[in-house]
């Protein structure tokens, strides 16, 4: 589903991603762990092209993206994307945020955008703010209102960018409660985080960054219990 | 009477002839030949050319200022440069001179509407402020923001116009408004294009009386009822704005 053929990114003269070969494939839930500055986010974000990378290619379902010619819009509407900062629309209510995309993009009228907002609101037990602004609501909540806005567009990937990273300890578990779910549903996700307890339970393979590059991957079994690589050891050794 | 009336009744009478000095003074500046209307044909261009160059100077401002976003987000050197030179020398250069340049540049010809000139001079001049108001207010907005409209797939107009631009104006308005004040009053420079504003005929005005401060006093008068007018409509429109939000 993609496809990444030697990914390089470098701002200015500092790379950040240093040759970056990955598949994965439809219905995988892939976790990039990594200690910070490893490039792991560059890469989520690379993905859907918000990073341009310097080099090498990417590839989703079929169409090498990476191309000049390559229609990135049409593209990202497959592709959701949840931000460590939520980025919710302050100045739209949490139903406008959520029906603003489908609609200006033409995907949906305005009666079926406002439908399929308020299924997913109800799937998360959120209805009663469809017309709050994201000001008046939890971080958590604001997070979830993201994941469904992502959702909204009938996404065929979800990468996440440390979602729970900028959250309070007691509002991560909503947050990865409503992953899970998404998971079990069949979802293709990519998850940037530090909830090494969510990748054991949820991730069907664990990629480990260092200095630009996957030095290792496995299933998380493995992974965790069986590190090979000593600069993964180390890692491991500290946030365990 | 001077010497019998009490110090009291000296002060009353110094009082009211110096009430009449003003009075007449005042009367012969506003009511023979019509003078006043002399004021609001004044007044009338004045505000005209303010509301014109108000206008054009948005239109400029506002294409600038995404000009000059849109430039530095795809790189595009030559139109930042343009932006860039445009901004410099109407901010690096006095109005006056600005104002002197335009008119013989453009206008050479002396039946030219002076009004129009007015505008033209004016807008092209506020139009460089307004454009750094507009980019400041833009980029005052987080990143996140264009990321996230952009991660949904819409376009980058799409998510200026429907993200970025309605939060911006928070932003924006504030500063806008007191650019708009600064415009209104530095239209009375328009007298040295010959162009016959409220400054301009309360000059003619003292002129014809031999007595120049009434005329000027009148003139100030128009421009502080003008500008404090303005300044409640921005405050009370700032006020709805952030009461109808998300703040």
């Amino acid at each position: 589903m993609i496809l990444t053929k030697n990914l390089k990114k470098a701002f200015g003269d500092n790379v950040v991603l240093n040759g970056i070969d990955e598949t994965i494939n439809k219905g995988e839930k892939v976790v990039v762990i990594g200690p910070s500055g490893s490039g792991k986010s560059t890469f989520l974000r690379c993905l859907n092209l918000l990073e341009e990378p310097t080099d090498g290619e990417i590839w989703f379902e079929d169409k090498k993206i990476t191309d000049k010619n390559a229609n990135i819009n049409q593209i990202r509407q497959k592709m959701g994307m949840v931000f460590q900062q939520f980025n919710l629309f302050p100045h739209l209510s949490v139903l406008e945020n959520i029906t603003l995309a489908p609609i200006q993009l033409g995907i949906m009228t305005k009666g079926e955008a406002k439908k399929k907002a308020m299924e997913l609101l109800t799937r998360i037990g959120l209805t009663e703010k469809a017309g709050a602004y994201p000001n008046k609501l939890s971080g958590g909540q604001k997070q979830r209102i993201a994941i469904i806005r992502a959702l909204a567009m009938n996404p065929d990937v979800m990468l996440f960018d440390e979602p729970t990273s900028a959250l309070d300890p007691e509002m991560v578990g909503e947050v990865l409660d409503l992953m899970e779910s998404l998971a079990e549903e069949g979802m293709t996700m990519v998850v940037v985080t530090h909830e090494m307890r969510f990748a054991k339970k949820v991730a069907t393979r664990v990629l480990f960054m260092d200095e630009g590059k996957i030095v290792e991957q496995n299933t998380p079994d493995e992974f965790f219990d069986n590190p090979k690589h000593p600069r993964l050891q180390e890692f491991l050794s500290k946030i365990l | 009477m001077y010497l019998s009336g009490s110090w009291f009744d000296r002060i009353l009478t110094a009082l009211s002839d110096w009430g009449k000095d003003i009075y007449s003074s005042f009367y012969n500046a506003i009511v023979p030949d019509q003078r006043y209307l002399a004021y609001l044909q004044g007044l009338k261009i004045t505000l005209l050319i303010s509301f014109f160059a108000i206008v054009l100077g948005i239109i400029i401002g506002v294409l600038v200022a995404v000009f000059k976003v849109t430039a530095t987000n795809y790189k595009m050197k030559w139109l930042s440069s343009v932006c860039n030179v445009y901004i410099n020398v109407i901010r690096g250069t006095p109005l006056m001179v600005q104002l002197l340049i335009i008119y013989n540049l453009i206008f050479t010809s002396r039946n030219a509407n002076e009004i129009l000139i007015g505008s033209v001079c004016f807008g092209i001049n506020s139009g460089a402020y307004v454009a750094e108001i507009i980019r400041a207010g833009i980029e005052s907005i987080d990143k996140g923001q264009m990321e996230a409209g952009r991660s949904l797939g819409m376009n980058y107009i799409q998510t200026m116009i429907k993200i970025i631009l309605p939060q911006a104006v928070r932003n924006i308005l504030p500063a806008l408004g007191n650019e708009f004040i600064v415009l209104i009053k530095e239209t009375s420079v328009a007298s040295v294009i010959a162009v016959t504003d409220l400054t301009k005929a309360a000059q003619y005005i003292g002129s014809r009386t031999w007595d120049i401060l009434p005329p000027l006093i009148i003139a100030a008068i128009c421009y502080l009822v003008i500008v404090m007018g303005l300044s409640k409509l921005l405050s009370i429109f700032e006020r709805r704005l952030s009461k109808s939000d998300f703040n």
